[in-house]
């Protein structure tokens, strides 16, 4: 029995390989969601005009701001309705990813 | 022509290149010597020119990346209405993709007239044809005038739809001020789904800006073939009655039929309706290559894509991206969606080049900024998930909106938006 569940994950490529990523076996999960970011906030996070630059921000206020929006605390025009499209542990990795980007 | 030439004799297999890839390695600035394949891109608008370029900053240089575009430079659809109410140039919305080729991606300016999916070779207007490996289409929307009669060839000279920004949008704009004042704009809406849902709500927005500066006894009248406004329809109604009251009236329900060139007049169900400007949107259809490359999905006018790679429905190999795409439920066909589009596409083929499967569970994002006059700007905004049961992009529950009502701090958004997205697209 374990050994088919296990034969049936390695034939799948699923998580066993990065067990601490919950949301599944994409080993790009930050960048990937990030990248939907970048249409506003520039590309890596580091924006032109307007809107604030992501990239360097310390991980744990973005991960609050996120959450502020989510919640209502911070008021916006916008991103309270993008914020809410995102799980914890997404937000989580958006800012782990934005966190270590290059400030320009 | 020789550096062309050299690069066919560069196409290689992916075998020896995938262990040649090291995590991490600095992105060279021109193509590799030993790419583990190549990737041609029809079509650098907003989806094809953001893939091209993320193609090579996520591979770190190790995809060959051919753009084909056939404009010498990049036009925004998206704030090419504010051309039209003359607080914008076509200058201001035009961008070079000189840094594109900073990224490695061989811009040609080009055409591609036929797509070989056996031979997996692309044909071009201006030079041989080329191989590829696996192909992305992003040739957006063609328009469909043989579906309105009397929109042929000849009545296209001076009943424009102005809806690729370019030329047309100028010759609009010069329409609209040789009006007199007391004239008639004519709007005609098709049936949705077409190329940006609020483009025709705000273009009368703009119209309307002008005239009532310029000349304050004209008027636009937007025939729309749908029941009601497609996109941020309060919003809008808001914005012309405290705005333009008595300067744009809207008819539902009142597709355009037929025009008349001569007589410069329209024809519904209902009405003859005589206009001094007249810009009818015929309806549209994915653009040209992808009906010739037998991408359509039967009985529709858009290309079906697997939502987790972008790729074809019809043809594996073949990637589909923005406006021409079979939408996912409440997706629009926007600039925005389509550059989200390239990246999720790029990142797919990235995985599926070097053996692996692309990421499972895709999140993407879209805004939509629209300007109700020179300043106030009104958004509609959603996230779309992959939903591995339906096998399509959904709405999340919850995360989607509009503006709670025109302001100027939006206005700044917009422009800002404008901005960083064709920086996104462009390097």
């Amino acid at each position: 029995m374990i050994r088919n569940v296990l034969a049936a994950a390695l034939a799948s490529g699923a998580a066993l390989a990065v067990p601490a990523l919950a949301q599944g076996a994409d080993p790009n999960l930050g960048r990937n969601l990030a990248a939907a970011c970048a249409n506003c906030h520039g590309t890596n996070g580091v924006s032109l005009q307007g809107m604030p630059s992501l990239a360097g921000q310390p991980r744990t206020y973005l991960v609050q701001q996120m959450q502020d929006f989510k919640t209502g605390k911070r008021p916006a025009t916008v991103m309270h309705q993008l914020a809410k499209g995102y799980s914890d542990e997404q937000i989580e990795a958006l800012a782990a990813y934005f966190s270590a980007q290059k400030a320009r | 022509m020789n550096r062309l030439a050299r690069r066919e004799f560069l196409k290689t297999s992916g075998a020896l290149a995938a262990a040649s890839l090291l995590p991490g390695c600095a992105m060279e600035p021109t193509a590799p010597s030993r790419p583990i394949g190549r990737v041609i891109v029809i079509g650098g608008g907003f989806g094809g020119a953001t893939a091209a370029k993320y193609l090579r900053m996520w591979s770190t240089g190790t995809i060959e990346v051919f753009l084909i575009e056939r404009n010498a430079e990049f036009i925004s659809c998206p704030t090419s209405n504010l051309v039209l109410g003359g607080t914008k140039t076509l200058a201001d919305i035009t961008r070079s993709y000189a840094k594109l080729r900073e990224y490695g991606v061989q811009v040609l300016r080009d055409e591609a007239t036929a797509i070989n999916v056996e031979k997996k070779r692309v044909s071009l207007k201006r030079i041989e044809d080329l191989p590829y490996d696996r192909l992305i289409v992003s040739p957006a929307v063609d328009l469909m005038h043989e579906a309105i009669e009397g929109y042929d060839a000849e009545a296209q000279k001076t009943i424009l739809h102005a809806w690729k920004a370019g030329p047309e949008t100028v010759a609009l704009r010069q329409q609209l001020e040789a009006m007199p004042d007391g004239g008639v704009c004519v709007i005609g809406v098709p049936r949705s789904p077409f190329r940006c849902p609020p483009g025709p709500y705000e273009r009368a927005c703009q119209i309307a800006y002008y005239l009532r500066k310029a000349k304050p006894r004209s008027k636009v009248i937007v025939l729309d073939a749908n029941e009601d406004i497609v996109s941020k329809p309060a919003l809008f109604k808001a914005a012309w009655n405290d705005l333009y009251k008595g300067t744009i009236e809207y008819r539902g329900n009142n597709e355009i039929k037929a025009v008349d060139a001569r007589a410069k007049t329209v024809k519904t169900d209902f009405d003859t309706i005589k206009g001094d400007v007249l810009n009818v949107l015929p309806p549209m259809r994915a653009g040209d290559i992808a009906r010739t490359a037998g991408l359509l999905t039967p009985n529709t006018r858009w290309c079906g894509v697997d939502w987790l790679s972008m790729e074809s429905t019809v043809h594996k190999g073949i990637h589909v991206l923005g406006d021409a795409t079979l939408s996912a439920p409440a997706m629009p066909k926007s600039g925005h969606m389509a550059n989200n589009h390239g990246k999720l596409a790029a990142a797919a083929i990235i995985e599926l080049m070097n053996g692996r499967q692309p990421n499972p569970q895709p999140v993407i994002a879209n805004t939509c900024y629209s300007f109700v006059s020179d300043k106030e700007v009104i958004h509609v905004a959603s996230v779309h998930r992959y939903d591995p049961a339906q096998k399509t992009l959904t709405v999340v529950p919850g995360a989607s909106g509009v503006s709670s009502a025109r302001s100027e701090i939006e206005g700044g958004y917009g422009w800002a938006w404008a901005q960083n997205i064709w920086a996104d697209m462009l390097g």
